[in-house]
């Protein structure tokens, strides 16, 4: 009961910050209500009995990432009015579209689960692995089963990085 | 944030140049030098010096003063090195009344001039090194400046401002025992100059921070008019005290040190070796000081015949030159014109500052070592 | 009933206002250290030898006029310094200061909580704590503050790097992320791991300099360039706040080298039987004996070193340390699968 009570309060707390994040004029502050977004999935992290996942969501998301996006939008200075509101390329009746879409998967998905409720809960073989531990169990499983993704992306974000370089650097 | 804004193009992103005010209220000006500086990033693209926050108009109310009444005045020019400005003046005024200064009186002023040499280079490495960052050295070298300031008051009375000199000699003759305890401050300066060097010369991060920042070679460094140590860093050895000897250096055995690299940190190897010939030149004269007269044959009314005389000295900042025109008919100079070492070094600051960081900026302000009294006088 | 709520909600009161009167005669201890080595006296007005003068600082610094800048971003100047205080404190709850002891015949641990992610958790808090200077240079809406918190973000995301790389080394060495099992792993292995990592203890030891902002890191305060940098334009209680976190900053740093190298808790080779003698000292006290060494050698390098430059500190923080940590770590793994 109390567990449902704080998913509840977390998920509230996360929508809401969510929709100020894209509401807000001023970007530090849009930025600011996105920190306390992820801190509050870390939360939900948390609840779910996931602390390693939860401390690198704050590690990694909150006091990492976005310290970035903070300081390339202090960098830029965005007091200026913004532009994007007299956008004449701005292509509303997709934007409309995609949001139905996604809406409409929503559903869909939610329709699922009503429908075949054991499904969602399976979790995908726990009991393979040897070693107990939140920690140790990403581990187990990120070095095992998903070892071919976790290489995949650990290359994507090296390109990435030469990208950003090259980008930057424009002689090197 | 910035209210002027102007567009770098040419690289691949835009960026915005951010113009902050250095001073006139910031702790590393030294006192109230305002410097405008146009930033890309934290680099320095451009810098304005704004001088005149200190002008008291010193050269101009000396044409309503008589002529002993201005050794007072200098005093407030350099109030690090009062003694300097003291010594200046008069020996002009001399060579204006071609007035012979006995030579204990001469004597005397050499020791007060490198004793004032060393005050001042305390204060220099000092807040040379804590706009660097090192606290700890300016704390040691105001300790030993305490010493040199209880030297003078010992002698003229007072510890900052002086009026320590007269035209024609000295106001009166050294205390009984004070030799003796310029020679005890000698060894204890010895010491100390190692102390200071130890915590910066061969520190690593001290070498990162000054070597390599604010590179001029000899020829730009004349051409800018920069004096003093700051010349001498770059490898000109024009020192005054050697090239048009005054007082009684030219009875003194002293080395000019040069740097060769013309940087901040040649700047300051050059300061730190003059601590060491300063001591030197203190030693010999206050181990020969003759005994005699202290003030030569002074006109009762101290009136020069009509004329102009330009004589330098070397203050510890550079060459301090005054510039005395004098109409013969009344007790004032006619015109009175300084030429300040400080004013002169600063007009190098732009040229040095261009390219480097805004903590470079700091130490090369250090590493001019201006007095903003002299500056705006 | 007791041991649910009683105890740990003790231990909680107990350590924050330990930390905080820690924190503000850390002030004073500094003050003495920096007048000691420069041959003053420090503070000897207010009390005897000017014991009391961290009350006096915090009685002046509560009724001084508490200043915001007419343009400054009013929410975001007034949460910065609780951002930065926050993280700092709630970062004691897993700093084991002891093990678990018998006191009245009930078992109390000394540490608030072990969590299995410990160490995890120590630094993902702290990089939360890097918010409250960067927003406060932002939301002063002036300009040296702004070049302050340039420098902050960019100098603690680099160290950040840094010192994490650093710290999995040690977690490779004890096979575990909390921090009683760190410790209880330098018990088992008979040896404090400074000595089994001493490159690691120096990445992070001078990483933990710069991550808390102090000499000769102190670039996004630099009073000298930047004319106090991002606090310039606080005043009374909010300063103090950044200036409170900076010191809890420099406590949980030499707390947390304390746990990973040296021991925590335990003295000197430990689980050596000729050195048995050693467990007459209790353990608490081997703990704060170390962390102070490490509080003292901050001040100490504080007095004695010049201030790096930001280009300076960016070169050896992504050329020097964080090469030199991933070396670490890969022999560290090395040895680990040769030796077991």
């Amino acid at each position: 009961m109390a567990q449902a009570i704080a998913f509840y309060v977390i998920a509230a707390c996360i929508l809401g910050f969510g929709v100020l994040v894209i509401s807000t004029r001023d970007t530090v502050h849009s930025v600011l209500f996105l920190v306390l977004d992820f801190l509050f999935v870390a939360a939900l992290y948390v609840l779910l009995g996931a602390q390693f996942l939860a401390a690198i969501q704050v590690l990694v998301y909150a006091g990492g990432i976005v310290v970035l996006y903070l300081f390339v939008v202090m960098l830029v200075n965005l007091k200026r009015p913004p532009e994007a509101h007299q956008d004449p390329h701005r292509q509303t009746k997709l934007g409309f579209g995609l949001a139905a879409a996604v809406l409409v998967e929503l559903g869909a998905i939610a329709a699922y689960g009503y429908a075949h409720p054991a499904a969602a809960i399976a979790a995908p073989a726990t009991a393979a692995i040897p070693v107990s531990g939140n920690t140790e169990q990403v581990g187990w499983l990120l070095y095992t089963s998903y070892l071919i993704p976790f290489e995949i992306a650990s290359m994507l974000l090296l390109v990435a990085m030469i990208g950003a370089i090259v980008l930057a650097k424009r002689e090197l | 944030m910035s209210t002027e804004r102007a567009v770098h193009h040419g690289a691949m992103f835009d960026t915005d140049e951010l113009v902050i005010n250095m001073g006139p209220q910031h702790p590393s000006t030294h006192g109230v030098l305002r410097v405008v500086l146009r930033l890309d990033g934290e680099k320095v693209v451009d810098c304005d010096v704004v001088i005149g926050y200190l002008h008291r108009g010193i050269e101009k109310l000396s044409e309503n003063r008589n002529w002993t009444q201005i050794v007072l005045l200098t005093d407030r020019m350099d109030y690090v090195a009062a003694a300097t400005s003291n010594v200046g003046y008069c020996e002009t005024v001399e060579k204006l009344l071609q007035l012979e200064v006995p030579r204990r009186a001469r004597y005397v002023r050499t020791i007060l001039c490198e004793l004032q040499r060393i005050a001042s280079h305390c204060l220099w490495v000092g807040t040379h090194a804590m706009d660097i960052g090192a606290m700890t050295v300016f704390l040691y070298a105001f300790r030993e400046r305490e010493l040199i300031l209880d030297l003078f008051e010992e002698f003229c009375g007072a510890r900052l401002t002086y009026n320590s000199m007269r035209i024609g000699g000295l106001p009166q003759d050294i205390p009984p025992g004070w030799a003796k305890k310029v020679l005890e401050f000698c060894d204890i300066m010895t010491q100390k100059i190692d102390e200071y060097e130890e915590l910066l010369t061969h520190n690593r991060i001290w070498l990162e921070r000054t070597k390599g920042i604010g590179v001029i070679g000899g020829e730009e460094a004349i051409g800018l008019g920069l004096c003093g140590p700051a010349l001498r860093g770059s490898g000109v050895a024009r020192d005054v005290r050697k090239d048009e000897p005054y007082a009684a250096y030219d009875e003194m055995d002293f080395d000019v040190p040069v740097g060769t690299a013309g940087d901040t940190y040649d700047r300051y190897l050059v300061r730190m070796e003059e601590f060491r010939q300063s001591l030197r030149i203190i030693r010999q004269a206050t181990e020969g000081l003759p005994e005699g007269p202290i003030v030569g044959k002074v006109p009762r009314l101290i009136k020069p015949a009509a004329g102009e005389t330009y004589h330098a000295i070397e203050s510890p900042k550079g060459e301090l030159g005054y510039f005395i025109v004098s109409d013969g008919k009344s007790t004032n100079p006619y015109r009175f014109r300084v030429r300040p070492p400080s004013f002169c070094n600063l007009q190098g600051l732009r040229r040095l500052v261009r390219g480097h960081l805004i903590a470079d900026v700091v130490a090369l302000i250090g590493s001019i070592d201006i007095v903003l009294g002299e500056v705006d006088r | 009933m007791i041991d649910q709520l009683l105890i740990p909600l003790l231990k909680i009161v107990i350590v924050l206002n330990a930390t905080l009167v820690a924190v503000t005669y850390m002030v004073l201890l500094e003050r003495k250290v920096i007048a000691w080595a420069q041959s003053r006296l420090g503070p000897m007005r207010v009390g005897p030898y000017g014991v009391l003068q961290p009350i006096a600082d915090a009685i002046k610094l509560m009724i001084k006029e508490d200043i915001t800048p007419v343009r400054a971003d009013r929410w975001v100047f007034t949460a910065a310094p609780i951002i930065s205080m926050v993280p700092a404190l709630i970062v004691y709850a897993v700093i084991p200061f002891g093990p678990t002891i018998h006191l009245f015949g009930r078992p109390v641990s000394l540490y608030i909580t072990d969590i299995n992610v410990g160490l995890l958790y120590i630094v993902s808090v702290a990089s939360v704590g890097v918010y409250g200077i960067i927003l406060a240079g932002y939301a002063s809406n002036s300009k040296y503050p702004l070049l302050a918190s340039l420098r902050a973000s960019a100098q603690l995301i680099s160290y950040e790097v840094a010192v994490t790389l650093t710290l999995v080394s040690v977690i490779l060495m004890a096979g575990s992320l909390s921090m009683v099992e760190i410790v209880n792993a330098q018990f088992n292995q008979h040896v404090w791991f400074v000595f089994a990592q001493p490159m690691a203890f120096v990445i992070v030891l001078i990483g933990g300099l710069a991550e808390t902002n102090r000499a000769p890191f102190d670039l996004p305060e630099a009073e000298q360039e930047l004319t106090g940098g991002f606090h310039t334009e606080y005043s009374g209680m909010r300063f103090a706040l950044f200036f409170l976190a900076e010191y809890a900053n420099m406590i949980v740093v030499s707390s947390v080298v304390t746990t990973l190298f040296l021991g925590g808790w335990l003295p000197p080779f430990p689980n050596t039987p000729a050195l048995h003698f050693l467990y007459y000292v209790p353990s608490w006290a081997w703990f704060l004996v170390k962390s102070f060494l490490f509080l003292y050698l901050f001040i100490w390098i504080r007095a004695t070193l010049p201030r790096y430059r930001y280009d300076q500190l960016m070169n050896i923080g992504w050329k020097v340390l964080i090469p030199l940590a991933i070396v670490n770590l890969v022999i560290t793994g090395i040895v680990k699968v040769l030796v077991s």
